[in-house]
């Protein structure tokens, strides 16, 4: 019974605490940020563990669907709720935006996931070093398409999400974002958890293991690679539409080349096909970064060495594909996740 | 191994550990670029910072209301992202509890990191950042540079008067705010003034791009007067040494973004005679600019560039603004209202950049210069436009 609710009882107790100490202001806004850049990196890591771990392509262009999420977020909850220079007076009543926020969310994640079909009907035809070249030419495709809409700002990037947020604290005062944030990181985990160990997720790894075997077991690698990558690209754009109302500002260069980079060092720095790997990574990247900060340049000297340190002694990653209930059986007496 | 970890743990978190708060002191924050794309803006940030902050512990502290603080200043590696200027923000304004924020510099975090300023009642005053988003509706927000609406026209004026200029052609930066914001101010006010169609070419490219020829070969076939390159000074090298190969021998003018220490190595001779509009002329200055400049030069190595003056002047604002509140109290709210309120009573502020005022937005109003880069390879002032 306690095992098989323990893991909820857990999340409840930590999400409660969380959103209790930032109501209080007992949470300086300061930790409140670091907590909520932790849950989108958690997004981010997990959903590109999906693509380059579990799938076993290489992937590095997963800052642009997090673009894509962020700025169909961001414009559509402007457009319906804030005042904005652009689109002049909100489209609906901003006591809406408490129960439209979710939707919008998810409907930059949508939107996300359809940019994701970029990247997936090539990969029909082509894999590894030829995919991954594509996946960057998506990501630089999206962020020149933004840069030249001038009407969304262009390079000048967007912004006014800030007044959503208001219009929510507004309507019931409650810490909106860290609990969006939260509910949003244990979604994604729960999704991705459940795909990957659903019979049709079997084929995912199969993929990975060998494409052609793979086909001849009657799996359709294709439809799995297509709903893969929508999955993984729509996961990153709820990620990104977060990260873009956390910051309240978005510009196309925030979501480059370097952005898909240090999810990918999260992703190795987890060990590939490991969901937890990919959780504590996030968790551990985001607390090095700022805990290293008083080091200033000297920074990054140290975590790249870190970086090489880990690749030399464990090169699998900290998790390697293993799980963490694989790999502390006794743990398993107390928890059940699926 | 594992002793190593230890070991490594614990260096890391005694440095994490603030250092004792000393009685008597003013904190100030620089949340700037260490690292990342532009590490050189954040550096000669700091530089500049560490100079004044030098000069004033050394000659007791700053006066505040009969007392004498020291001074503290605390630089955040901002990376160069938006995220990372927000964290930093917050940090320096909860954690490190300081009385005002410097920076951040370029906009794209300086629009961000404003509005947390602003949400925490926290005076910032970013040094270089020209989007007009930055400071706009937010009252706690100040920058230290002209805006590109003014630069724009200073630019179009200087052309006209002095090389005559009846069609213009530009290049600029897609993928750079500054750059396509500042090209597009251009065309409108030169268009105004000459005639519609006075742009003869208005060509874009991206940021990493290395080879300009076909914007080029477009921009000479219209035979326009002279080309406007508002661009970094990187790709200005690249763009000017470009346009000569294919024979273009008429005039080239850029904006502040050419003021660089490295222009002049990456540009060589190709670059001398040239005009740009900037904030302040290195060579030829007088009077506390000059002092500055050379001590700059003599304590780091090399000339200072417009973010190094910036900051100066930025740094000295905020001083400023504490000494006019009068008292510090200790307590951190009303000490930042006050400082708020110390910046408002500002009337004019001579810094080495010139004098200045802020208007209602929080931007200043000040002259901008034009200089020409000498046969030397040094910026000479050429002359100074007003608003």
């Amino acid at each position: 019974m306690l095992r098989r609710y323990s893991v909820h009882l857990i999340l409840a107790t930590l999400g409660g605490l969380v959103v209790y100490l930032a109501y209080n202001e007992y949470l300086g806004l300061y930790y409140l940020s670091v907590l909520m850049f932790m849950g989108v990196n958690i997004i981010l890591s997990s959903s590109l563990n999906l693509v380059n771990g579990y799938m076993g392509e290489f992937s590095c262009g997963h800052a642009g669907f997090m673009c894509v999420g962020a700025y169909v977020a961001s414009v559509l909850g402007v457009w319906l709720f804030a005042r904005d220079r652009v689109f002049g007076a909100p489209v609906l009543d901003p006591e809406y935006a408490l129960y439209a926020f979710p939707v919008i969310i998810l409907a930059g994640g949508i939107a996300a996931a359809l940019a994701g079909l970029l990247v997936a009907f090539p990969s029909y035809k082509t894999r590894g070093d030829y995919l991954a070249i594509i996946t960057i030419a998506a990501n630089y495709i999206i962020i020149s398409a933004i840069e030249n809409m001038s009407a969304i700002g262009g390079s000048r990037g967007f912004m006014g999400m800030k007044g959503v947020i208001n219009a929510m604290e507004d309507t019931i005062y409650l810490p909106w974002m860290p609990i969006w944030v939260f509910i949003f990181t244990i979604f994604s985990v729960w999704v991705i958890r459940r795909y990957v160990s659903s019979t049709f997720g079997k084929g995912v790894n199969a993929i990975s293991q060998d494409e052609v075997a793979a086909e001849i077991m009657s799996v359709n690698t294709n439809k799995i690679k297509t709903i893969t990558f929508m999955l993984s690209s729509g996961l990153a754009g709820i990620g990104g539409g977060l990260f873009a109302y956390i910051l309240g500002y978005v510009n196309p260069g925030s979501f480059n080349i370097l952005k898909s980079t240090e999810i990918m060092v999260m992703v190795y720095l987890g060990g590939m096909g490991s969901l937890s790997g990919s959780i504590l990574a996030a968790i551990l990247f985001t607390i090095l970064l700022e805990l290293l900060r008083p080091l200033q340049i000297i920074k990054w000297i140290v975590i790249p060495l870190v970086l090489i340190i880990l690749m030399q002694f464990r090169p699998e990653g900290i998790m390697g594909n293993r799980e963490l209930g694989q790999t502390f059986p006794r743990l398993k007496k107390f928890y059940r996740f699926k | 191994m594992r002793k190593t970890v230890i070991l490594f743990l614990a260096l890391t978190l005694s440095l994490a550990l603030a250092l004792p708060v000393l009685a008597d002191t003013i904190k100030i924050g620089f949340n700037i670029s260490l690292t990342g794309d532009i590490p050189k803006v954040g550096e000669s940030s700091k530089f500049a910072a560490e100079m004044l902050k030098a000069d004033i512990n050394g000659a007791g502290g700053l006066m505040v209301g009969g007392k004498a603080y020291k001074l503290d200043f605390i630089y955040e590696d901002n990376e160069s992202k938006a995220e990372s200027a927000v964290t930093a923000m917050l940090k320096l304004i909860e954690r490190d509890q300081v009385l005002a924020v410097v920076g951040p510099n370029s906009s794209k975090q300086a629009v961000p990191a404003g509005q947390i300023a602003n949400d925490n009642k926290t005076v910032m005053v970013s040094p270089w950042a020209t989007n007009p988003d930055a400071t706009l509706d937010r009252p706690w927000v100040f920058r230290a540079a002209f805006l590109d609406p003014f630069q724009g026209p200073v630019a179009v004026n200087f052309a006209v008067k002095t090389f005559g200029a009846k069609t213009a052609a530009v290049i600029y930066d897609l993928s750079n705010d500054y750059s396509k914001g500042l090209a597009e101010i251009f065309k409108q006010v030169f268009e105004e003034k000459m005639g519609a169609g006075s742009v003869v070419a208005f060509e874009s490219h991206g940021t990493r791009d290395q080879d300009f020829s076909a914007q080029l070969t477009t921009i000479i076939n219209r035979k326009p007067d002279f080309i406007f390159v508002p661009n970094n000074y990187n790709q200005v090298a690249l763009i000017v040494r470009q346009a000569r190969q294919q024979g273009y021998t008429g005039e080239i003018m850029g904006s502040d973004a050419w003021g660089s220490a490295e222009l002049m190595t990456l540009c060589g001779d190709v670059c001398k005679g040239l005009h740009f509009s900037t904030h302040y002329a290195a060579a030829g200055a007088t009077g506390a600019t000059k002092e500055f400049i050379d001590r700059y030069t003599a304590t780091y190595g090399y000339t200072p560039d417009d973010v190094a003056a910036l900051t100066w002047d930025a740094t000295k604002v905020v001083l400023q603004a504490i000494q006019n509140a009068g008292r510090l109290t200790g307590r951190l709210r009303t000490d930042r209202q006050a400082i708020l309120d110390g910046m408002k009573a500002i009337t004019s502020f001579d810094g080495i950049t010139g004098s200045m005022k802020f208007d209602e937005e929080g931007d200043p109003v000040k002259c901008a210069v034009v200089v020409q880069i000498s046969q030397t390879g040094e910026f000479e002032f050429k002359e100074s436009v007003c608003p």
